[in-house]
């Protein structure tokens, strides 16, 4: 098992025929991810790759190819209305690789996301998800340093995912399920969301998880962890050296007012329970640490 | 993206926000033109430099003839105003705003802005007006107020009766300031604003309600569909490494330290920065060369690091995912030798096609010094820098 991504996840691409969207099919297809359509208004009815079939509609690919993922490469200005006709279309995870979307065209997205219960979106601005033990990849990570294994990793930022990965793999230690959550200040799934499944998933043994300054989702992760998690947990906060006032390259990464600094979501995981890791090089050391110590580590 | 408050209040007119009549001034002469333009007894005269805190650093005064107002210009021209937002150095005055004086009863405050933990518009409110918000945020929570916008319906009667209220207000007042709400939401929703801050929101004698100050910022990602906006830019006001970075994609923010730093993603550019002040040293800066760094984009970032004179060593940290090793590694060599680097050079580069992009660095010829790891490279370039 894993969450997310798994064996039977038929994939559709939203902008597969753009630069980005079908350098990524390629890659994804050849890691595994059954990519079962490809929509690209204007270009319905002809094959991406002389394989993929391409529809109009989000609609029209998952009446025809019962697909049950899909990811958004479309541009910024097109992007939050690709991610509401997915919605529309019932697709129950939407993953949102897209970077540079409006804040507030986001804002509206959530809001058409409300009245769609049965489905998910995972960023925007994210890498995606990974499980390796499915050999199923939606998004746009390296492949190769994954393994398979029991780790399930959670994290704001994409090359920070990467670092954590690789640095458990060089160590043994296989990921479950790599979840890239995104770095803007409006988006889907959260880190509750994803802890949530990790702790009901029986093959993850022990998470990582990595935020960075900004809003306070680390907070509400903290209180969930203290409230119901029960594995192992090691976690880093990335911009206690950031000054504030600054926006860090993520839209979302801001110390704003006094709040969403690093040394309070750094201090908010500890209490819960997390094994902070002291430096971004000790990511799979640290994870490894609260392994050893076993369920939810006492703090010394 | 940043505005002036002169700005902000054209902005403000545009969506039927109530400011009060000012105009621009860029000399002594033109500040008292513009008070005997406006014929009242009183005029303000207010410094317009990005940052905020004003008033208390001496960028807001009041003149009771047009002389006076163009004796205070005078002074406020071309001075360098110091505000808690500005830094040592201040900022240096460039235009001021003369407005009418007006009767004030009673200052509040009102601003919208994104509440990320509803992933919707908020608009915030006080009667603690044209102090320092946050303070009072911090200090007495319950007299901040708050209403989260539906997007779906905007900003309800309801909601504004239940801020005007809530602040003590009464009679026609509530319904002018309604008025207010509802205007300041469109003006921050059709200007894909990332602020919209009324500080003091001022209630007249007439009870009346006007924006004293005005405060917006914007969502960079929005500014393609915003021509009129993007116009009010004021390089004067920008950092001009920062605004260099821009042209060229780049996500660049100067820091006080004297190791450079170039990574590609934000939160592990972040997370080289927090390694180089765990290991004792100090980031001349945060740097983000994005997924898909090419080679001119990398010599770009060079040159950006470079034109800051505290640098002693550059540290490159990259993970290659998608973007393979040996191609970074090609950049960083050509780069290196175009520019004529002066400065220690410690690189750190894992992922794909790592051991390729190595052997490039090695016989480049260049002084590059290699780091197999993110602490250890961390700990080169500050031995690095001390050296140089």
């Amino acid at each position: 098992m894993s969450i997310l991504a798994d064996s039977k996840t038929r994939l559709i691409s939203q902008g597969i025929t753009g630069a980005t969207g079908s350098f990524h099919a390629r890659q994804m297809m050849e890691y595994g991810t059954a990519l079962v359509a490809g929509v690209t208004p204007g270009k319905g009815g002809s094959l991406f790759d002389e394989k993929v079939p391409l529809f109009n509609t989000v609609a029209e690919a998952v009446k025809q190819t019962a697909a049950n993922a899909t990811v958004v490469y479309v541009p910024p200005p097109f992007a939050a209305d690709a991610i509401m006709e997915a919605a529309d279309a019932g697709v129950p995870l939407i993953v949102a690789i897209t970077e540079g979307i409006p804040i507030l065209d986001m804002v509206r997205a959530k809001r058409y996301l409300e009245d769609k219960p049965g489905v998910r979106l995972l960023g925007p601005n994210c890498p995606g998800v990974i499980s390796p033990g499915a050999q199923c990849k939606i998004g746009i990570m390296p492949a190769h340093i994954h393994r398979p294994g029991r780790i399930g990793v959670v994290s704001r930022s994409g090359t920070l995912t990467y670092e954590a990965v690789f640095q458990l793999t060089q160590l043994g230690l296989g990921q479950s399920t790599a979840v890239g959550i995104g770095g803007d200040p409006v988006n889907g799934t959260d880190f509750v969301d994803c802890l949530k499944m990790f702790n009901a998933d029986p093959e993850t043994d022990a998470v990582i998880i990595i935020g960075e300054i900004g809003g306070t989702a680390e907070e509400a992760a903290a209180a969930y962890i203290a409230r119901e998690f029960t594995k192992p947990i090691a976690g880093f906060i990335a911009g206690i050296s950031a000054p504030p006032g600054k926006r860090m390259g993520h839209a979302g990464a801001i110390i704003a007012g006094g709040k969403g600094t690093a040394a309070e979501k750094i201090s908010a995981l500890r209490n819960a329970g997390v094994l902070m890791a002291p430096s971004p090089a000790e990511l799979g050391t640290t994870l490894q640490e609260a392994l050893r110590r076993g369920s939810k580590p006492k703090q010394t | 993206m940043k505005i002036h408050e002169y700005q902000a209040k054209e902005v403000f007119r545009r969506y039927g926000v109530a400011v009060p009549r000012g105009f621009l001034a860029q000399t002594a002469d033109e500040a008292e033109d513009a008070a005997r333009k406006l014929g009242t007894p009183m005029v303000v005269v207010k410094a317009q430099i990005h940052a905020g805190g004003r008033g208390k650093g001496g960028g807001v005064k009041l003149a009771k003839s047009p002389a006076e107002a163009r004796e205070i210009a005078s002074r406020m021209l071309g001075m360098m105003l110091k505000t808690h937002q500005t830094g040592p150095l201040g900022q240096k005055v460039r235009k001021v705003y003369v407005e009418e004086g007006l009767p004030i009863a009673q200052e509040l405050y009102l601003g919208a802005t994104l509440d990320r933990a509803a992933s919707r518009v908020t608009l915030i409110s006080s009667n603690e007006g044209g102090v320092e918000i946050e303070e009072t945020a911090a200090k007495h929570p319950e007299k901040i107020l708050r209403q989260t916008v539906d997007p779906a319906v905007g900003v309800l009667d309801f909601q504004g009766r239940a801020l005007a209220f809530g602040l003590g207000l009464s009679g026609g007042t509530v319904s002018k300031f309604l008025d207010f709400c509802r205007a300041l939401y469109r003006a921050y929703l059709e200007t894909d604003a990332s602020l919209a801050e009324v500080n003091p929101l001022v209630l007249l004698k007439d009870g009346s309600v006007v924006a004293l100050d005005a405060k917006m910022s914007f969502d960079d990602n929005a500014l393609y569909r915003h021509p009129d906006i993007v116009e009010f830019r004021d390089v004067d006001e920008e950092d001009p490494i920062e605004a260099k970075a821009k042209e060229y994609d780049l996500s660049y923010i100067a820091l006080d330290g004297n190791i450079g730093c170039m990574v590609n993603g934000a939160g592990l550019a972040m997370a080289t920065m927090d390694t180089i002040k765990l290991v004792g040293g100090s980031p001349a800066n945060f740097l983000d060369v994005g997924g898909g760094a090419s080679q001119d984009k990398v010599t770009a970032a060079f040159k950006l690091i470079l034109a800051d004179e505290k640098v002693r060593a550059i540290l490159i940290n990259i993970f290659g995912g998608i973007m393979r090793c040996d191609v970074i590694a090609a950049g960083v060599v050509a780069a290196a030798k175009e520019v004529r680097l002066g400065v220690p050079l410690v690189v750190r580069l894992e992922g794909t096609n790592v051991e390729q992009g190595k052997q490039i660095l090695k016989s480049s010829g260049l002084p590059i010094i290699s780091a197999d790891n993110l602490r250890q490279a961390a700990e080169k370039a500050v031995l690095a820098a001390g050296r140089s």
